[in-house]
């Protein structure tokens, strides 16, 4: 998606990571791992005048205090952009929610992705992926960004929303629209949700004469504190948010682990032979090529790890620079598969912990778990090429294979 | 006598990672939300002991206290 030719203005290539960095350059997107230990090195705070300013904690520690202190950061915006657009109520609870009102948004959510609960869904999963795989295998060839990875978390989210897994392209098109168009197209973005809230309030209205037993319902079913259901705008917002945040990365975790196995082949051959590494591999694989990075805005002027911070700047909250500070992680470049010590924070930290990771952590396995046992031989296509998403969750887009 | 362990998860910091369920289900446990708690009065059966340090050292709230009766 990110070769696309983009009709938007660009930036102005970086010369300067330290004062000038630019989470849309391209240099970033092919490779940001040397330019991420490039600004570590030089502060754990760094600042942009780009994008009306903009802050990025480098180190795990500041990246770990800015996402604890929602006293000065707030969830309002959660997507560094060049514009700042008028802040909307109820634009995806609870994602974009500060305390008080996260909490009960949050736990509302909950309950439908605790560990028991997505366990649930795992024989569908592996039954969606060996679905998947038999469409290529005999070709010897695929592009799995294309025809696997994408489809494992959109099948997976349409199974648990009762909607058709056709409908699963529409879902595709509108998270590229806002999710990385958006970034420099607001047009583009908002068009995109209206779409998405036309489609879901007719889903919604659906259930209002014919309920069934699905996600959907449950949260019309669902109730505030104060007893009250939500209202319709607040549970179109939650499915907006279940699908911006559930397919893109997932699917974006799962091809940078397909690429790392396609282009490390001892870490492939021991994985497939020793299936019981898997738990620590996961966790490894999502710590080491973690894809989503989030944002805060400065709210008051405070201090992180010593570096001044000032409101009217957003930040750059970057859990994936974080899980490679060799602070934290020995080593922390090279991946390690059966890594005992993993405090990783590819699924954020505090109060906006993913509310998904138990449910993208059984997707993760199951996919490369039913890969590596039907594929278990497999490298990158020289004649292909692999192309990164750009922006705000990093995968890749295309990712071509021979097996 | 080897010393007595006992684990705790200080519920103001779990955010509901569930990675010491993952790494010592004997030890923890999940409410209806997926937040973690202590299995029992948090003593370490025997043999155990190293799932708890394992179990403090992965989790990335820093929610977990180990310690010895």
């Amino acid at each position: 998606m990110s070769d696309e030719a983009s009709p938007l203005p660009l930036h102005p290539p970086v010369t300067d990571w330290i004062n000038d960095f630019d989470h849309t350059d391209p240099k970033w997107t092919e490779n940001p791992f040397p330019i991420w230990n490039e600004m570590r090195e030089a502060s754990p705070v760094v600042h942009t005048d780009r994008f009306l300013g903009c802050y990025m904690p480098t180190t795990y520690e500041a990246v770990r205090a800015i996402a604890n202190d929602t006293e000065h950061f707030s969830s309002r915006r959660v997507l560094v952009r060049d514009e700042r657009p008028e802040i909307k109520n109820n634009a995806a609870p609870p994602i974009t929610s500060d305390p008080p009102v996260h909490k009960p948004a949050k736990q509302l959510l909950l309950p439908p992705f605790t560990p028991a609960a997505v366990a649930k869904l795992e024989p569908r999963m592996r039954a969606i992926c060996n679905e998947l795989i038999d469409e290529f295998i005999d070709d010897g060839r695929c592009d799995a960004a294309a025809r696997y990875t994408k489809h494992v978390p959109v099948r997976t989210i349409a199974h648990m929303l009762g909607i058709p897994e056709k409908d699963g392209d529409l879902f595709i098109k509108w998270i590229h629209a806002i999710l990385e168009l958006g970034i420099r197209n607001e047009s583009a973005l908002l068009q995109a949700v209206d779409e998405m809230t036309e489609y879901f309030s007719a889903e919604i209205e659906r259930r209002k004469t014919d309920p069934s037993d699905d996600l959907i319902s449950y949260l019309m079913n669902a109730k505030l504190p104060t007893g009250a259901p939500l209202e319709d705008s607040h549970v179109i917002g939650s499915l907006r948010l279940l699908l911006i945040a559930g397919i893109d990365t997932t699917w974006s975790a799962i091809g940078a682990s397909l690429w790392h196995l396609a282009t490390t082949p001892e870490d492939r051959r021991r994985l497939a032979a020793e299936p019981s590494l898997m738990p620590t591999a996961i966790e490894e694989l999502l710590r080491a090529y973690s894809p989503v990075t989030m944002a805060r805005e400065v709210m008051k002027e405070t201090v992180v790890s010593g570096c001044p911070v000032k409101p009217g700047n957003m930040v750059l909250l970057s859990f994936p620079t974080a899980n490679r500070d060799p602070v934290v992680f020995p080593d922390a470049d090279r991946v390690i598969l059966d890594r005992k010590e993993n405090r990783h924070a590819a699924f954020g930290l505090g109060i906006h912990r993913c509310v998904g990771s138990n449910l993208a952590r059984m997707e993760m396995t199951v996919a490369i778990e039913e890969w590596l046992k039907r594929i278990p031989e497999f490298r990158l296509d020289p004649k292909g090429e692999v192309t990164w998403s750009q922006g705000t969750v990093r995968g890749p887009r295309q990712l071509p294979l021979l097996f | 006598m080897p010393v007595q362990l006992k684990v705790h998860v200080d519920p103001e910091k779990c955010q509901g990672h569930a990675r010491c369920k993952a790494l010592a289900p004997e030890l923890f446990e999940l409410d209806a939300y997926g937040n973690a708690h202590e299995a029992g009065d948090g003593r370490v059966p025997p043999g155990l002991e190293d799932k708890a340090y394992l179990a403090r050292a992965n989790c990335p709230e820093f929610a977990i206290e180990v310690t010895e009766e």
